[in-house]
């Protein structure tokens, strides 16, 4: 999974392999060239595209009213407040925590760097469900903290901080994977210059640091914010499904399916959908981006 | 600012880096950190810096021991091998950088700054790329912008590690030939690190040559040229000739053959390796005489201004290659070819005894 997190900056590669395309002498004959294709689309129309359409046409099934009159209920708002709350936390946390995690690994050596790779990776390791369990565990009723926490009127489980933590925890680790092998390949001797030319950490991480890692930076936070939106499976543990209090939108869709509320399901589907698509139209434009610069970068290198 | 270093020592894990090197760099001297990749060079000059930490020893900049001292506040100007140009900004906002992250109140208005700027520019001769970015440059301007960026903090010292190594052999010798003028002009005591001997030879005051973590010489270009102390200078510096041999009377016997040679100093039968540049041998053709080391013609390669003569040793130094350098009027007239004997006579050879010689001979090829 972390593979697919990773920022592609091919668009060179892309180019010597349309270059390969062409060539008569390297190209494979029609009928592989067909095969191929036909199957990666046809997979694709299946598995993605066909029920992208079919959330959108069941969302629409009973008419703008009803679609309307689904998103614009109270629980459904709310639903999109807290869910929104849940992003707009988690985002910075791990925009900070991200940032330093890669500038500490791919800049320093320390004792125990493995194992704190190994950590960042863990929320991708484990499934989402322990993951919540984790937390109801620790901070729940019966859990370690339960008791105390009972006391003194604070509540984490069924509320929305144990929201918060659960997506904090799920989206953890995609802007430090993100940053450590951009970091890593882009070494430390501009960092040095810098130094050398009498910068201060602060001022070397603001002109010298930031400015390189940008554009992988803005991805990591695009992935992150993407996971933290959609979570189900942490979230649907710690929440306790209180509707209007502790219901995010992916929580929302769920309880009215089984409530046969089968359009207006669709119709909050839709919005998630919608901010997907969204996110992934700013991811691209990303990407594009980031290839220009990386070329720019590689020109430097040769 | 002169530069001292004093008995320092660096490990990396098992590979002893640098091992208790003490050197004196005058005053306004450009000095060249000699030697092949691995010996410790680059090392020691980031050690000066200040960009690596000693295990033990101090650096003394103009006297005061300087391990304390932060990079940023040794007021060193540092020259990378691959630039290190900030690639997000422009040529002026380079060269500006170091002037900008001064503390507030030393650092100079903007106006100041751009003057600044575009006089260190013109010094380097690039002032017209000012707005350009790092990527749109050639390597040549690139490590220039290097240089003004440096030099736009006025550092009390200038180190350069392989400023020239990613360039191009014509750049190079171009870029050589202008780190030297601007040596002169500016004065400014300046280390630079390298490991192509013609490069320390021709634009340094004074060559340090290194070895495997130790300090094999110190001297001007041509006293290491011309007396090489340790049979790795005399490897190293230019392409040398060889003979493994035991002294013998007043000469030297190499396998079944003899050199006549002045040997002082060296007992009898003492195992020697004997040193000889290329225009230090000469070749006979009447092979039957007394003298010299038997040799059969491998190649002719006669298109420069002097001709170059490759043989294969064949009695006593079998197996041994050696290069001979004439002038092509002495080819012509020897009637030299290929699949000829001759023997080589030295005109001038160097002695070491072989204990020392072991490590050369790894290192002559």
């Amino acid at each position: 999974m972390a593979g697919a997190t990773t920022l592609r900056l091919g668009a060179a590669a892309d180019f010597g392999q349309t270059r390969f395309e062409a060539r008569a002498a390297t190209r494979e004959t029609p009928l592989v060239k067909w095969l191929i294709l036909g199957t990666a689309l046809t997979f694709f129309a299946v598995f993605l595209l066909m029920p992208l359409i079919a959330v959108f046409v069941e969302a629409l099934r009973k008419g703008w009213e009803t679609y309307v009159t689904a998103l614009v209920d109270p629980d459904a708002l709310s639903a999109l407040r807290l869910t929104l709350i849940a992003a707009a936390i988690a985002l910075p946390l791990n925009l900070v925590f991200g940032v330093c995690a890669a500038w500490a690994i791919a800049k320093f050596e320390f004792r125990g760097k493995h194992f704190l790779i190994t950590l960042i990776d863990l929320p991708f390791s484990v499934s989402p469900v322990i993951a919540g369990l984790i937390y109801v565990l620790v901070f729940g009723a019966q859990g370690w903290f339960g008791p105390w926490l009972a006391e003194h009127d604070i509540r984490i489980i069924f509320a929305v901080p144990g929201i918060v933590l659960a997506t904090v925890f799920v989206t953890f680790p995609f802007i430090a994977r993100e940053l450590i092998p951009l970091m890593q390949a882009q070494g430390k001797e501009e960092e040095e210059a810098a130094v050398v030319l009498g910068a201060n950490g602060l001022q070397t991480f603001w002109h010298v640091t930031l400015p390189n890692i940008k554009w992988g930076l803005l991805y990591g936070v695009i992935l992150t914010n993407a996971r933290a939106m959609g979570e189900f499976g942490a979230v649907s543990v710690v929440s306790g499904h209180i509707r209007g209090q502790t219901n995010t939108l992916p929580l929302h869709v769920e309880i009215l399916y089984n409530e046969y509320q089968f359009a207006a399901a669709f119709a909050v589907a839709s919005l998630l959908a919608l901010l997907a698509l969204v996110t992934l139209g700013i991811k691209t434009w990303i990407e594009h981006r980031a290839a220009a610069a990386y070329r720019d970068s590689q020109d430097d290198a040769s | 600012m002169s530069i001292q270093v004093r008995n320092i020592h660096k490990q990396f894990g098992a590979f002893t880096a640098l091992d208790d090197i003490s050197l004196d760099f005058p005053t306004g001297e450009l000095v060249a950190l000699l030697g092949p990749s691995g010996c410790g060079k680059t090392t020691l000059l980031r050690i000066i810096a200040g960009l690596e930490q000693a295990d033990a020893g101090q650096v003394l900049l103009d006297g005061e021991d300087a391990s304390g001292t932060h990079v940023r506040d040794r007021q060193v100007g540092f020259v990378f091998q691959h630039y290190a140009l900030f690639r997000h900004m422009t040529v002026f906002d380079n060269v500006a950088f170091g002037m900008r992250m001064k503390p507030r109140g030393q650092r100079p208005s903007e106006k100041q700054i751009a003057e600044k700027v575009h006089e260190l520019l013109n010094l380097v001769q690039l002032d017209w790329l000012a707005d350009r970015f790092p990527s749109q440059l050639s390597g040549g301007q690139r490590q220039r912008i290097a240089l003004a960026r440096a030099l736009a903090v006025e550092p009390r010292v200038l180190l350069l590690d392989e400023p020239f190594g990613a360039l191009d052999a014509k750049v190079r010798k171009e870029l050589r030939r202008w780190l030297r003028k601007l040596h002169e002009d500016l004065h400014i005591t300046s280390i630079f690190v390298t490991h192509d001997q013609e490069e320390a030879l021709e634009v340094a005051d004074r060559v340090v040559l290194m070895n495997q973590g130790h300090v094999e010489q110190i001297g001007t270009p041509e006293e290491v040229y011309r007396h090489p102390a340790t049979p790795f200078v005399y490897g190293f510096l230019g392409s040398v000739n060889f003979f493994h041999g035991r002294v013998e009377g007043e000469g030297l016997r190499v396998g079944g053959d003899h050199l006549h040679h002045g040997v002082q100093g060296l007992g009898q039968g003492a195992e020697v390796v004997a040193f000889a540049r290329p225009h230090e041998l000469d070749i006979m053709v009447d092979g039957d005489a007394g003298d010299g080391v038997a040799a059969r013609i491998n190649r002719i390669l006669a298109f420069g201004v002097t001709a170059r003569v490759e043989l294969d040793g064949i009695n006593g130094a079998t197996g041994q290659h050696f290069e001979v350098e004439l002038t092509r009027e002495r080819v012509a007239q020897l009637d030299l070819h290929e699949g000829q004997s001759v023997r080589l006579l030295p005109s001038r050879l160097s002695l070491f005894e072989q204990p020392h010689a072991a490590r050369a001979a790894g290192a002559a090829r």
